[in-house]
């Protein structure tokens, strides 16, 4: 389902989907800036969030992403660059 | 390394001393929990029903030992995407045994405590799963963690990362047997240097794709009574039942589990590993030299062992060469021979575990846990089967026996 | 170690296996086993293997997964090799096999039959092939190599994903030292180039998309790396009490003086930057071996061409080896067969006891450009000639395995 925008709700939607969330973090609250491993997600849970992604919009994300970026707010402005 | 100086012995080894188990954790179908699954296999509760987890309805096989669990409430969400059921049972067993041990490795030094654990298909449900994404949608499909869920050595690797156990780490195949190579393993681990070692395995996999591998052993049961499908031991043995679930130990050198006052549930005095000539070589199986080298390694005579765990693989040709290897070791009827698991089906890596966490508990409370009470022992003139109620004894010394489909056996004594 | 057999890339056998090793050949190629069109990664080390040049009957083949195959070869190479057929004791004799994938290839082409093509997840039990239990159980390998080893003693199989084929040796190596069997056949073989596996490494990036240039796809420690190219193979060796050697006569290849393994507790897939756990596995390796790090003449690296991989492995090779980090050569061979995932270690094994054979280090091939982040001596391209001692191999797998084993020339052993 191709759509032109990819909101922070998707993104803790996905990550909840993809890669499971522990209780003891709010994905609800503002995590833009917090670091992802801070949020419990490795490398494979961004892997698999990303293949996701890239299905559901039908978009390429660069091969490098999972370990560009940091934060969830990178993560949203490197989607954004391909909606 | 000169091999002069290193001897054959699973229990004691060059300067260590004795292995000891300080800690146990189980999954039964019978009961999650060393204490729960101890109170139903004492009270002959059976595990085994019809499955639900998918309509069994067009296959041959339709009851198994199904432990369900709502994995929320012992795992952390992170955990679920990336792992199958047996993984699940086996961090919730690795947690219990820590606990029952009173370890905390993460307070331990880098590289003291590692895990070896037994496998046999792999996390098979979750690579069910992943195969259905792949053909049916394609391949960008496939899980990130379809990598390693799937693959044997997944519950050591899980429960290493959970628990911080950064020393050794491996994974046994040998179906059955493999659980009780694990064991020996660890023990080995443990003579050579390393404090605390997880050992074990929690095994078992219901889903179709694997029930449909499983019953090309030609093995399993096709009855369709939860209560006469796994007979072994029986005139009416059909197969057996496929079940999930095993045991988690908690290996450490007695020296050390004493100074650091912990309760000893018993020592891993003894093992060894033999393999059966090639059918129709007319050799003799291997069954009788891993009792008797377990034995030689343990330095005990069958005199001092008070019970036997057996295989009871229910193949009617297999339980008779067990029962008359037991008469052969043990003289007829010379010891109680008990089958527990015909209170929860085979659990491939997990059922020699599963029987060790259950000899322990029965030298500690000196009561031996019956086989399925519809079990009528075909072979009572070799072999004292204690069916239907628990058997109270004095006991110090158990063998556990498990054979693999494949031609692998193993034997490990156990003593208080 | 008395008897070495290989099915690998570009080779079957021991002899072809070492040509293209010491060539600095690579044997990497688009894929062929199947159609890897819709992949991500489309380029794979495949052996060019005739089952029934090799040996088989047309009855081994039906029943047989290509990885038991691989197995078999290779293990009656090694045994031939030895000479140790008729002075082994069966009693006496255990077989050990290492594997990451199993009988993966089988599993995937069959449930694809059983399931109509992944229409059903009810999978059909009546078009299940007969041999489904053996292919569910990685163990039905050890079996078979058992049965025609004759071999009764210990047997099975570890799995530690991409660390099986040291982990293996070095488990086969403590059951003759604990006494419970005076030869051991002991190896790895994995042939899981099969579309389930080629898409679980897409999914996480691992394998190099470099489909245009599959010869020189595979670059461990050069800056342009990106990712492995997945292999396929299998090495069996004979391993044999010392002096059970000794007294037939054996010709011994090298003495496997020091195994170790770790888990970093970290990720199933991810490395701590500081290769700490495998420098530990290397320190104990050392240690059992009763060598410095000085004493190592050769080191047979992981070097899988993932950019953390070389980076992890670098770092762990300084705080293991110290300042002999940047004297010994290191290469990695997967340069030239690929990463063939289990068996790939005891491939390396077998590397390096042919390079103790021979007095040669294969070298790393499509190392043009070294990555300034790993600056240890590589051996670029071209192999060179010189005596070893003592040689290191080490791996690091998924599950976060890091293992070490150290062999030592025949008769340099410490006293």
């Amino acid at each position: 389902m191709p759509t032109t925008t990819f909101t922070m709700d998707d993104l803790t939607r996905l990550l909840r989907e993809c890669a499971g969330e522990d209780d003891s973090i709010d994905l609800d609250g503002d995590i833009a800036a917090i670091a992802f491993e801070d949020l419990g997600y490795d490398s494979l849970a961004l892997f698999n969030t990303v293949n996701r992604i890239e299905r559901d919009y039908g978009i390429r994300l660069s091969d490098e992403i999972v370990a560009e970026v940091r934060t969830p707010g990178e993560l949203l402005a490197e989607i954004a660059k391909h909606l | 390394m000169s091999t002069s100086t290193l001897t054959g012995r699973a229990g004691a080894g060059p300067g260590s001393g004795p292995v000891v188990v300080t800690g146990l954790g189980v999954a039964a179908p019978n009961g999650l929990g060393a204490e729960e699954y101890w109170r139903a296999a004492l009270a002959g509760r059976s595990g085994i029903a019809p499955i639900t987890r998918f309509d069994p309805a067009g296959y041959s096989v339709r009851i198994a030992g199904q432990l369900d669990i709502e994995p929320k409430e012992h795992l952390p969400g992170r955990l679920l995407p990336q792992t199958d059921h047996m993984t699940r049972l086996a961090l919730i067993a690795a947690e219990e045994a820590l606990a029952d041990a009173g370890a905390d490795p993460e307070e331990m030094p880098a590289h003291a405590a590692g895990v070896v654990t037994a496998a046999s298909g792999g996390g098979f449900e979750f690579g069910q799963r992943e195969l259905e994404a792949l053909w049916s949608k394609g391949g960008n499909h496939v899980s990130a963690y379809q990598s390693f869920a799937w693959f044997y050595p997944v519950n050591t690797g899980q429960v290493s990362i959970r628990h911080d156990l950064r020393g050794p780490g491996s994974a046994l195949v040998a179906e059955q047997a493999g659980g009780l190579d694990a064991i020996s393993k660890a023990a080995r681990n443990v003579r050579g240097g390393t404090a605390l070692m997880l050992a074990g395995g929690v095994d078992g996999s219901l889903c179709p794709w694997s029930l449909v591998c499983m019953t090309k052993s030609g093995r399993l049961s096709t009855v369709t009574d939860p209560d006469r499908a796994y007979l072994p031991f029986d005139a009416a043995a059909s197969g057996h039942v496929p079940g999930e679930g095993g045991a988690l130990l908690v290996l450490e050198a007695r020296a050390a589990a004493r100074e650091r006052g912990a309760r000893v549930l018993g020592e891993i005095a003894g093992y060894a590993a033999t393999f059966d000539p090639r059918p129709g070589s007319g050799r003799e199986p291997g069954l009788r030299r891993a009792i008797d080298l377990a034995f030689a390694d343990a330095r005990v005579t069958a005199a001092d062992v008070d019970v036997v765990f057996a295989d009871a693989v229910g193949v009617p040709d297999l339980d008779r060469i067990e029962a008359a290897v037991l008469a052969a070791v043990f003289g007829p009827r010379g010891v109680p021979v008990t089958a527990p698991k015909s209170l929860t089906g085979r659990l491939l890596g997990g059922g020699a575990p599963l029987d060790v966490a259950s000899a322990l508990l029965a030298l500690r409370d000196g009561v031996i846990p019956p086989t399925a009470a519809a079990v009528d022992c075909a072979y009572a003139d070799a072999i004292d089967l204690v069916t239907g109620e628990p058997r109270e004894a004095a006991l110090g010394t158990a063998l556990v026996v498990a054979r693999g489909y494949g031609g692998f056996n193993s034997a490990l004594v156990v003593r208080r | 170690m008395t008897g070495v057999g290989v099915v690998a890339p570009g080779g079957i056998g021991t002899k072809q296996y070492w040509e293209l090793l010491t060539s600095g050949t690579t044997a990497t190629r688009t894929i062929s086993l199947f159609d890897a069109t819709p992949f991500r990664s489309r380029i794979a080390a495949e052996c060019d293997f005739d089952p029934i040049a090799a040996g088989l009957s047309r009855r081994e083949i039906r029943r047989w997964d290509r990885t038991t195959q691989f197995a078999v070869v290779a293990a009656r190479e090694a045994l031939a090799d030895s000479g140790a057929v008729g002075e082994m004791d069966p009693h006496r004799t255990g077989v050990m096999i290492g594997t990451a994938c199993g009988m993966t290839q089988s599993l995937d082409r069959e449930y694809a039959v059983v399931s109509d093509q992944g229409a059903t997840w009810l999978v059909d039990e009546e078009h299940g092939v007969p041999y489904l239990y053996d292919y569910f159980l990685p163990s039905s390998m050890a079996t078979e190599i058992a049965w025609m080893a004759e071999a009764e003693g210990p047997v099975g199989v570890v799995s530690t994903g991409c660390t099986s084929g040291i982990d293996v040796v070095g488990h086969a190596v403590d059951l003759v030292r604990d006494g419970m069997a005076d030869v051991m056949v002991a190896g790895a073989s994995d042939a899981a180039i099969s579309p389930i596996t080629v898409a679980c490494f897409d999914a996480i990036k691992a394998t190099s998309p470099r489909n245009d240039e599959p010869e020189s796809a595979s670059r461990p420690f050069d800056r342009t790396r990106n990712g492995f190219v997945l292999g396929e193979g299998a090495a069996v060796f004979v391993l044999e009490e010392y002096e059970h050697a000794r007294r037939r006569g054996a010709h011994v290849y090298a003495e496997i003086t020091g195994h170790a393994s770790r888990c970093n507790a970290y990720s199933m897939t991810g490395l701590r930057s500081d290769g700490r756990e495998m420098a530990d596995a290397i320190g104990a390796a050392l240690g059992q071996a009763r060598l410095n790090p000085d004493d190592i003449d050769y080191v047979n690296a992981h070097g899988s061409a993932t950019k953390q991989n070389d980076r992890h492995e670098t770092a762990a090779f300084k705080l293991s080896l110290g300042p002999h980090a940047y004297d010994v050569p290191v290469s990695s061979i997967k340069s030239m067969i690929g990463h063939s995932l289990g068996a790939i270690c005891s491939l390396e094994v077998a590397a390096c006891a042919l390079a103790i054979e021979h007095a040669v280090i294969p070298p790393t091939a499509n190392l043009n450009e070294p990555d300034p982040e790993c600056d240890l001596d590589f051996v670029p391209l071209v192999a060179r000639e010189r005596e070893l001692g003592a040689v290191l191999s080490v791996a690091s797998g998924f599950g976060g395995f890091q293992s070490a084993i150290v062999l030592t020339a025949p008769g340099r052993r410490a006293a």
